[in-house]
């Protein structure tokens, strides 16, 4: 039994070592099948898709020296100098092979939507098509040639996303359905290789001495010897010199700012919101009724008033305040549509409803069971009875329930959340869009349809930031969704620990490019 | 002997039969499965998906198939853990609850024993009074709370001594399990003195302890020979059941201090709708639970010879 590991200090200068502690154990670290925030995390340091992030989070060259994205494709020119962890080196077939593994329905990979905009991956995907009419394919060792299903002006970004990052076939068909359940069955492209992971107890990272761009990477070891998701242990840990970094919430954060540390903020870009059952049978398929809704129900009033936590503020749009597009922060160009919130025109909202609806027979709000979104939908019930004199039935559930009762349409108005998958404010823009299974309200709307088609093909930067402009518009006006508040995270870090990025996309929190100052 | 005990297992057979066949039919009639996730699967992939876990055949025909499994030792693999054997979570992270519910048990054993014995030899003194005190607050105040305040303890003591005396959280050496097994066993602890009190009193005002007292006997040979050992018959019944308990119910303790071990996984894979692991993790504690009762039975027959365990039951 090794005591000493265990013991060690939160940071080393010396070693260039730091110890962490992860929330929970990554369900998997298969890059084409994981879905999760941990496994994204750990496999953006274990990992290199054909474009990375810099330290100043700018999109840079990874294994893709260069690239060039047109209307109809993509090619990305491959360095020579980037190697396997077992000293392979890495070549446009390791692409391929792994694209078409993750779009292939046997994997049944979560995460193959995101290669939809290959050409013929989603119809691989459902079964129609064989694997090798993927449209991508390696032109001798360094050169891969992507062939689009339709014009994606962004495709650069996506491919910096897990399920976009490369695979060795022989490794894979070697552990066939144990690939990635242990260190020892896989193989590593990225700064770090994965040197220990004993299941639910301890991983720890070590620097990968092949990784083409060594000299950049100063971290010797990110040590993971504590697993556990309560966020007061984590704190504690963090009060007892043990790991370098720690969330707070409303309970820790007092402590720490009497013990004079520095609380860090970063924004998640996660959005809440209530989100209306559109299907015709229910009442919510009223826009009269949804206005009425939308009139009496604010969000600051909601956040400052009734939740009062640090961390959360409150939305007004589709786009989180903080999502930013061609280098401007899309709120301030464009920003949301204003809301009347007047009591007497939501009552003249309603009487209409009733006109057109008869009786209104009391409303299902579907929440999840944590205390935060009891005290929300308490709010949301003591509010719509006051001032609308509206019922509603609370119905609890687990988040597995929740989703699978959202996706079932047994809900009148549910509470939802949404994070971003790539740096593009379209992840936020198709959600509502017909065709989209994340859309579990069931709202079809054929301009809104059409602006996110414009949205996804157009390579025009004004046109696209006036179609998403339009989106948040149409939300609003149509009531497809009410935002309610968006989540920032709120964390305290080792002062010796520098150049830590926290970032929305590829991975958070960012060890590549961190060092400890001695 | 033999036969009774071949009995109690054959019954606990049935048991285990009984738990998993309830478990698997209530676990699929909850709303939702496992691919329940942030991001919606589209039609075609919820279709891989259920394909890939054989999920997409009728819920009887799954539920022979299991059972199949089950007799042959299998318990499938992870929905949530990819590509990981039930098998090898339980058997990973079994032994870590099991030393820990060992400890556990240990240390709340020999303090409710002790505890129980002392607050009945001077009850309604105040040795009595300040037990039953202790006893009332250990019961009463919910683990995560206790684990909580232990764990900031730790931090104190390491932050005034200036080096760390105890781990705040972890597994790995025998340091990191005195203070969670305390934890863990402090509920228990209390639940046994009070039993063992009780138990005691009862004893003291019978008959032959007054016999004992008539032939002279000392008050130490009274408690040891007479008392003690008697009075400890309910608490060593209590103990089987208690024993499954302390094992499977570190769910808190694990989390709050971080102890990769089984208690967690049963419960996050409730959660998460884990088909495979939750049977294969309710399966083995109902296994576990009929085992320590037998178990318990015959050292019962040890520790009081009144009782005979024969074939045609008691």
């Amino acid at each position: 039994m090794a005591v000493t590991s265990a013991h060690a200090e939160a940071v080393s200068g010396q070693d260039q070592a730091i110890t962490l502690s992860l929330a929970t154990e990554p369900p998997s670290l298969d890059s084409m099948q994981a879905t999760d925030q941990i496994g994204s995390f750990l496999l953006s340091h274990l990992m290199e898709g054909l474009v990375q992030y810099d330290a100043e989070g700018n999109l840079a060259p990874g294994i893709a020296l260069r690239w060039q994205v047109r209307e109809d494709g993509a090619t990305f020119w491959l360095r020579k100098d980037a190697r396997w962890s077992d000293g392979e080196p890495v070549t446009a077939h390791n692409f391929v092979f792994a694209w078409r593994r993750a779009v292939n329905p046997q994997t049944a990979s979560q995460y193959a939507f995101i290669l939809f905009p290959i050409k013929n991956a989603e119809a691989i995907n459902r079964g129609e098509l064989p694997l090798s009419d993927l449209g991508v394919r390696a032109v001798g060792d360094y050169r891969l040639e992507v062939q689009f299903e339709r014009s994606c002006p962004y495709f650069d970004k996506l491919t910096a996303f897990m399920t976009y990052y490369p695979a060795r076939q022989d490794i894979v068909e070697r552990w066939g359905r144990a690939f990635a359940a242990d260190a020892d069955k896989m193989v590593f492209n990225g700064p770090f290789t994965l040197a220990k992971w004993v299941h639910g107890a301890h991983l720890r990272l070590e620097k990968n001495t092949r990784y083409w761009n060594r000299e950049a990477i100063r971290l010797q070891v990110i040590d993971f010897p504590y697993i556990t998701s309560d966020t007061t242990a984590q704190y504690n840990l963090y009060k007892d010199n043990r790991i370098a970094l720690a969330a707070l919430d409303a309970g820790t954060l007092n402590d720490a700012v009497k013990r004079g540390y520095e609380a860090r903020l970063f924004d998640f870009g996660t959005l809440y919101f209530l989100e209306f059952n559109q299907r015709s049978e229910r009442a919510t398929h009223n826009l009269a009724l949804r206005r009425a809704i939308q009139a009496v129900l604010e969000p600051s009033l909601l956040v400052y008033k009734v939740l009062g936590l640090p961390g959360i503020k409150p939305a007004y749009s589709l786009f989180p305040s903080g999502m930013r597009a061609y280098g401007i922060t899309f709120s301030e160009q464009y920003p949301p549509p204003a809301i009347d919130y007047n009591i007497e025109k939501a009552r003249e909202y309603l009487r209409q409803a009733r006109r057109e609806l008869g009786e209104i027979e009391p409303l299902t709000l579907l929440v999840g069971d944590s205390p935060r979104a009891v005290n929300e939908a308490e709010y949301y019930q003591y509010v719509l009875k006051q001032a609308l004199g509206l019922e509603t039935r609370l119905d609890q559930q687990t988040f597995k329930q929740r989703i699978a009762k959202m996706r079932r349409g047994e809900f009148d108005i549910a509470a939802a959340g949404w994070g971003p998958d790539f740096d593009d404010p379209i992840t936020f823009g198709d959600l509502f869009a017909s065709w989209n299974d994340n859309n579990r309200g069931r709202f079809e709307n054929r301009r809104y349809d059409s602006w996110v088609a414009k949205a996804q093909s157009s390579a025009d930067q004004e046109t696209r930031l006036q179609a998403f402009d339009r989106l948040q518009h149409i939300i609003s006006e149509q009531v497809v969704i009410i935002p309610t508040y968006e989540n920032v995270g709120m964390y305290v870090q080792h002062p010796q620990l520098q150049g830590v990025r926290r970032s929305l996309f590829g991975g958070d929190p960012n060890f590549r490019y961190a060092w400890v100052e001695p | 002997m033999i036969a009774y005990i071949l009995k109690r297992l054959a019954y606990g057979a049935i048991t285990i039969w009984f738990i998993a066949t309830a478990t698997f039919f209530s676990m699929h009639a909850v709303p939702g499965d496992p691919f329940n996730e942030a991001k919606a699967a589209s039609p075609q992939l919820r279709q891989n998906l259920m394909a890939r876990y054989g999920l997409d055949k009728p819920v009887t025909e799954q539920y022979l198939i299991y059972l199949r499994n089950m007799l042959r030792g299998d318990f499938g693999i992870s929905f949530t853990q990819e590509n990981r054997q039930v098998n090898d979570i339980i058997r990973e992270h079994f032994p870590v609850s099991a030393i820990l519910g060992v400890a556990a048990l240990l240390i709340a054993a020999t303090g409710g024993i002790i505890g129980g014995a002392v607050a009945a030899h001077w009850h309604n003194r105040s040795p009595d009074r300040a037990m039953m005190i202790a006893v009332v607050l250990a019961i009463s105040v919910p683990s995560f709370v206790i684990a909580a305040l232990a764990q900031m303890a730790i931090v104190r003591a390491n932050d005034w001594l200036g080096f760390p005396l105890l781990p705040v959280a972890g597994w790995g050496g025998i340091s990191h399990v005195w203070v969670p097994a305390l934890v863990l066993g402090l509920g228990t602890m209390a639940y046994l003195a009070r039993l063992m009190r009780s138990s005691m009193l009862a004893v003291m005002q019978s008959d032959y302890v007054l016999t004992a007292r008539a032939k002279g006997l000392s008050d130490w040979q009274i408690f040891r020979k007479h008392q003690l050992r008697n009075a400890m018959l309910p608490v060593v019944t209590e103990l089987g059941p208690t024993i499954a308990a302390i094992t499977t119910g570190g769910f808190v303790v694990e989390l709050i201090f971080a102890i990769p071990g089984l208690g967690r996984y049963f419960v996050q894979a409730i959660q998460q709708l884990d088909y495979t692991v939750i049977m294969g993790t309710t399966v083995f504690y109902g296994a576990f639970l009929v085992l320590m009762v037998v178990l318990i039975d015959i050292a019962y027959g040890l520790i009081d010879p009144r009782i005979r365990l024969h074939g045609d039951g008691r």
